[in-house]
Protein backbone atom coordinates (compact mmCIF):
# COMPACT_ATOMS: atom_id res chain seq x y z
CA UNK A 1 0.00 0.00 0.00
CA UNK A 2 3.23 2.28 -0.12
CA UNK A 3 2.45 3.78 -3.64
CA UNK A 4 -0.37 5.74 -5.40
CA UNK A 5 -0.56 2.70 -8.05
CA UNK A 6 -0.31 0.24 -5.22
CA UNK A 7 -3.68 1.74 -3.27
CA UNK A 8 -5.19 2.77 -6.73
CA UNK A 9 -5.26 -1.49 -8.09
CA UNK A 10 -6.05 -2.85 -3.93
CA UNK A 11 -9.38 -0.22 -4.28
CA UNK A 12 -10.51 -1.16 -7.68
CA UNK A 13 -10.02 -4.87 -7.44
CA UNK A 14 -11.60 -5.04 -3.90
CA UNK A 15 -14.70 -2.70 -5.32
CA UNK A 16 -15.15 -4.99 -8.22
CA UNK A 17 -15.32 -8.05 -5.84
CA UNK A 18 -17.97 -6.10 -3.90
CA UNK A 19 -19.82 -5.12 -6.74
CA UNK A 20 -20.00 -9.37 -8.03
CA UNK A 21 -21.50 -10.08 -4.23
CA UNK A 22 -24.08 -7.27 -4.18
CA UNK A 23 -24.85 -8.12 -7.72
CA UNK A 24 -25.68 -12.22 -6.49
CA UNK A 25 -27.50 -10.50 -3.36
CA UNK A 26 -29.90 -8.61 -6.10
CA UNK A 27 -30.54 -12.34 -7.66
CA UNK A 28 -31.31 -13.70 -4.86
CA UNK A 29 -33.44 -11.12 -3.48
CA UNK A 30 -35.80 -12.34 -6.48
CA UNK A 31 -36.75 -15.66 -4.43
CA UNK A 32 -38.07 -13.13 -1.69
CA UNK A 33 -40.46 -12.11 -4.24
CA UNK A 34 -43.93 -14.54 -4.04
CA UNK A 35 -45.46 -13.78 -7.08
CA UNK A 36 -49.33 -14.62 -8.10
CA UNK A 37 -49.85 -14.70 -11.02
CA UNK A 38 -52.96 -15.56 -12.88
CA UNK A 39 -54.30 -16.65 -16.72
CA UNK A 40 -57.10 -17.47 -18.32
CA UNK A 41 -57.30 -19.00 -21.94
CA UNK A 42 -60.74 -19.24 -24.33
CA UNK A 43 -61.17 -21.45 -27.12
CA UNK A 44 -63.65 -19.63 -28.90
CA UNK A 45 -63.65 -21.16 -32.34
CA UNK A 46 -62.25 -24.18 -34.43
CA UNK A 47 -62.31 -22.51 -37.05
CA UNK A 48 -60.49 -25.25 -39.86
CA UNK A 49 -59.49 -28.57 -38.90
CA UNK A 50 -57.62 -30.52 -41.72
CA UNK A 51 -55.52 -33.12 -43.05
CA UNK A 52 -52.62 -32.51 -45.24
CA UNK A 53 -52.00 -34.04 -48.08
CA UNK A 54 -48.34 -35.76 -46.53
CA UNK A 55 -51.00 -36.77 -43.75
CA UNK A 56 -50.15 -34.19 -40.95
CA UNK A 57 -53.35 -32.49 -39.08
CA UNK A 58 -53.33 -29.18 -38.56
CA UNK A 59 -55.64 -26.90 -36.71
CA UNK A 60 -56.68 -22.79 -36.35
CA UNK A 61 -57.97 -21.83 -33.56
CA UNK A 62 -59.38 -18.57 -32.11
CA UNK A 63 -58.48 -17.74 -28.81
CA UNK A 64 -58.84 -15.44 -26.33
CA UNK A 65 -55.72 -14.93 -23.84
CA UNK A 66 -55.98 -12.99 -20.45
CA UNK A 67 -53.07 -13.45 -17.71
CA UNK A 68 -51.91 -10.95 -15.05
CA UNK A 69 -48.40 -11.23 -14.48
CA UNK A 70 -47.55 -8.00 -13.28
CA UNK A 71 -46.32 -9.98 -9.90
CA UNK A 72 -42.96 -11.41 -11.73
CA UNK A 73 -42.02 -7.83 -12.20
CA UNK A 74 -39.11 -7.35 -9.63
CA UNK A 75 -36.50 -4.50 -9.10
CA UNK A 76 -34.09 -7.08 -10.80
CA UNK A 77 -36.15 -7.78 -13.86
CA UNK A 78 -35.03 -6.08 -16.92
CA UNK A 79 -36.44 -3.00 -18.28
CA UNK A 80 -34.64 -2.98 -21.70
CA UNK A 81 -36.43 -4.22 -24.91
CA UNK A 82 -36.24 -8.20 -23.28
CA UNK A 83 -38.18 -8.24 -20.05
CA UNK A 84 -40.93 -10.89 -19.89
CA UNK A 85 -41.04 -13.78 -22.62
CA UNK A 86 -44.68 -15.61 -22.82
CA UNK A 87 -45.80 -18.15 -24.69
CA UNK A 88 -49.02 -20.38 -24.93
CA UNK A 89 -48.08 -24.10 -25.94
CA UNK A 90 -50.67 -26.86 -26.83
CA UNK A 91 -49.53 -29.93 -25.06
CA UNK A 92 -51.35 -33.45 -25.58
CA UNK A 93 -50.55 -36.95 -25.44
CA UNK A 94 -50.15 -39.59 -28.44
CA UNK A 95 -49.35 -43.38 -28.37
CA UNK A 96 -45.61 -42.56 -29.29
CA UNK A 97 -44.72 -39.54 -27.26
CA UNK A 98 -46.15 -38.58 -23.95
CA UNK A 99 -45.89 -35.54 -24.10
CA UNK A 100 -46.62 -32.91 -27.58
CA UNK A 101 -45.71 -29.52 -27.62
CA UNK A 102 -46.56 -27.19 -30.26
CA UNK A 103 -46.34 -23.64 -29.56
CA UNK A 104 -49.25 -21.39 -30.64
CA UNK A 105 -48.58 -17.63 -29.42
CA UNK A 106 -45.94 -15.84 -28.13
CA UNK A 107 -45.25 -12.70 -27.23
CA UNK A 108 -43.31 -10.30 -24.99
CA UNK A 109 -43.96 -8.01 -21.97
CA UNK A 110 -42.29 -4.89 -22.54
CA UNK A 111 -43.15 -3.19 -19.00
CA UNK A 112 -45.01 -3.91 -15.32
CA UNK A 113 -47.79 -1.89 -16.59
CA UNK A 114 -48.39 -4.12 -19.82
CA UNK A 115 -48.01 -7.25 -17.67
CA UNK A 116 -51.48 -7.70 -17.44
CA UNK A 117 -52.97 -8.13 -20.87
CA UNK A 118 -56.02 -9.70 -22.55
CA UNK A 119 -55.24 -10.34 -26.39
CA UNK A 120 -58.01 -11.63 -28.78
CA UNK A 121 -56.10 -14.07 -31.50
CA UNK A 122 -56.02 -17.26 -33.95
CA UNK A 123 -52.42 -19.39 -33.56
CA UNK A 124 -49.80 -17.65 -34.56
CA UNK A 125 -48.07 -20.73 -35.43
CA UNK A 126 -49.56 -23.62 -36.98
CA UNK A 127 -50.77 -26.37 -34.63
CA UNK A 128 -49.50 -29.22 -36.53
CA UNK A 129 -49.27 -32.90 -35.43
CA UNK A 130 -46.89 -35.15 -37.55
CA UNK A 131 -49.78 -37.89 -38.12
CA UNK A 132 -53.11 -37.48 -37.21
CA UNK A 133 -53.34 -37.87 -33.85
CA UNK A 134 -55.76 -34.52 -33.59
CA UNK A 135 -58.97 -35.90 -34.26
CA UNK A 136 -60.94 -35.72 -30.76
CA UNK A 137 -58.07 -35.12 -28.84
CA UNK A 138 -58.14 -33.34 -25.40
CA UNK A 139 -55.37 -31.03 -24.60
CA UNK A 140 -54.10 -28.42 -22.51
CA UNK A 141 -52.94 -25.06 -22.76
CA UNK A 142 -50.20 -23.93 -20.73
CA UNK A 143 -48.79 -20.40 -20.58
CA UNK A 144 -45.38 -20.34 -20.41
CA UNK A 145 -43.02 -17.40 -18.98
CA UNK A 146 -39.41 -16.53 -18.66
CA UNK A 147 -38.22 -13.71 -16.77
CA UNK A 148 -34.85 -11.97 -17.76
CA UNK A 149 -33.00 -10.40 -14.69
CA UNK A 150 -30.57 -8.12 -14.61
CA UNK A 151 -28.27 -10.34 -13.06
CA UNK A 152 -28.37 -13.03 -11.93
CA UNK A 153 -30.79 -16.48 -12.52
CA UNK A 154 -33.40 -16.52 -15.18
CA UNK A 155 -37.12 -17.75 -13.74
CA UNK A 156 -39.40 -20.15 -15.82
CA UNK A 157 -42.41 -20.72 -14.54
CA UNK A 158 -46.09 -22.17 -16.16
CA UNK A 159 -49.62 -22.39 -15.63
CA UNK A 160 -51.20 -25.11 -17.06
CA UNK A 161 -55.12 -25.21 -18.33
CA UNK A 162 -56.55 -28.50 -19.00
CA UNK A 163 -59.94 -29.77 -20.60
CA UNK A 164 -59.79 -28.54 -24.13
CA UNK A 165 -60.76 -30.79 -26.88
CA UNK A 166 -60.44 -30.81 -30.51
CA UNK A 167 -63.68 -32.48 -32.72
CA UNK A 168 -63.72 -35.87 -34.42
CA UNK A 169 -64.31 -34.67 -37.54
CA UNK A 170 -62.43 -32.50 -40.20
CA UNK A 171 -63.89 -29.22 -41.16
CA UNK B 1 2.54 7.66 3.40
CA UNK B 2 3.62 6.15 6.42
CA UNK B 3 3.43 2.40 7.85
CA UNK B 4 0.59 3.80 10.21
CA UNK B 5 -0.92 5.69 7.01
CA UNK B 6 -0.88 3.02 4.86
CA UNK B 7 -2.79 0.93 7.61
CA UNK B 8 -5.10 3.49 8.06
CA UNK B 9 -5.58 3.86 4.22
CA UNK B 10 -6.04 0.19 3.54
CA UNK B 11 -8.41 -0.03 6.88
CA UNK B 12 -10.52 3.27 5.40
CA UNK B 13 -11.03 1.24 2.29
CA UNK B 14 -12.46 -1.63 2.89
CA UNK B 15 -14.90 -0.22 5.49
CA UNK B 16 -15.98 2.60 3.16
CA UNK B 17 -16.60 0.27 -0.09
CA UNK B 18 -18.45 -1.86 2.27
CA UNK B 19 -20.87 0.43 3.90
CA UNK B 20 -21.32 2.04 0.27
CA UNK B 21 -22.01 -1.55 -0.67
CA UNK B 22 -24.20 -2.01 1.78
CA UNK B 23 -26.13 1.24 1.80
CA UNK B 24 -26.69 0.98 -1.93
CA UNK B 25 -28.32 -2.23 -1.52
CA UNK B 26 -30.87 -1.43 0.50
CA UNK B 27 -31.66 1.36 -1.26
CA UNK B 28 -31.84 -0.08 -4.74
CA UNK B 29 -33.99 -2.71 -2.90
CA UNK B 30 -36.23 -0.54 -0.82
CA UNK B 31 -36.77 2.04 -3.55
CA UNK B 32 -37.09 -0.98 -6.20
CA UNK B 33 -34.64 0.50 -8.40
CA UNK B 34 -31.48 -1.13 -10.07
CA UNK B 35 -29.81 2.02 -11.24
CA UNK B 36 -30.09 3.77 -7.98
CA UNK B 37 -27.48 0.91 -6.22
CA UNK B 38 -25.18 1.39 -9.18
CA UNK B 39 -25.20 4.97 -9.29
CA UNK B 40 -24.94 5.27 -4.70
CA UNK B 41 -22.25 2.70 -5.23
CA UNK B 42 -20.51 3.95 -7.71
CA UNK B 43 -20.53 7.38 -6.34
CA UNK B 44 -18.99 5.48 -3.03
CA UNK B 45 -15.85 4.22 -5.49
CA UNK B 46 -15.19 7.53 -6.23
CA UNK B 47 -15.09 8.50 -3.26
CA UNK B 48 -13.33 5.83 -1.21
CA UNK B 49 -10.34 6.76 -4.13
CA UNK B 50 -10.07 10.20 -3.41
CA UNK B 51 -9.74 9.62 0.24
CA UNK B 52 -7.68 6.43 0.15
CA UNK B 53 -5.70 6.48 -3.14
CA UNK B 54 -3.61 10.51 -2.61
CA UNK B 55 -0.50 10.69 -0.37
CA UNK B 56 -2.91 13.09 2.17
CA UNK B 57 -1.34 14.87 4.67
CA UNK B 58 -3.19 12.79 7.69
CA UNK B 59 -1.44 9.74 6.22
CA UNK B 60 1.85 10.84 7.31
CA UNK B 61 1.70 12.30 11.01
CA UNK B 62 4.08 9.51 12.31
CA UNK B 63 7.28 9.74 10.61
CA UNK B 64 9.74 7.20 10.93
CA UNK B 65 12.45 8.35 13.30
CA UNK B 66 15.83 7.23 11.97
CA UNK B 67 18.85 7.02 14.24
CA UNK B 68 20.90 10.47 13.26
CA UNK B 69 24.55 9.64 11.85
CA UNK B 70 26.64 10.25 14.70
CA UNK B 71 24.72 7.49 16.70
CA UNK B 72 25.03 5.27 14.06
CA UNK B 73 28.99 5.33 14.07
CA UNK B 74 29.18 4.80 17.82
CA UNK B 75 27.31 1.35 17.08
CA UNK B 76 29.19 0.08 14.01
CA UNK B 77 27.54 -2.89 11.92
CA UNK B 78 29.36 -6.53 12.57
CA UNK B 79 31.91 -6.80 9.92
CA UNK B 80 31.39 -10.27 8.24
CA UNK B 81 34.71 -11.86 7.91
CA UNK B 82 34.43 -13.87 4.67
CA UNK B 83 32.76 -11.35 2.64
CA UNK B 84 33.80 -12.60 -0.68
CA UNK B 85 31.76 -16.07 -0.15
CA UNK B 86 28.73 -14.25 1.37
CA UNK B 87 28.46 -12.02 -1.42
CA UNK B 88 28.56 -14.41 -3.89
CA UNK B 89 26.06 -16.65 -1.78
CA UNK B 90 23.84 -13.71 -1.83
CA UNK B 91 23.37 -13.05 -5.74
Amino acid sequence: MHSFGYRLNALLTFSVTILAIICAFASYSDNLNLPSPSAQIQVLNVNWFQKQPNGDDVVSLTMNISANLESMFTWNTKQDYLKVFVFVAAEYETPLNALNQVSLWDGIIPSKEQAKFWIHTTNKYYFTDQGSNLRGKEFNLTLHWHVMPKTGKMFADKIVMSGYRLPEEYR
Amino acid sequence: MDWQGQKLSEQLMQIMLVAFAVAAFLAGYFLSSFQLMLIIYAAGVVLTSLITVPNWPFFNRHPLKWLDPAEAERHPKPVVANSKKKAVKSH
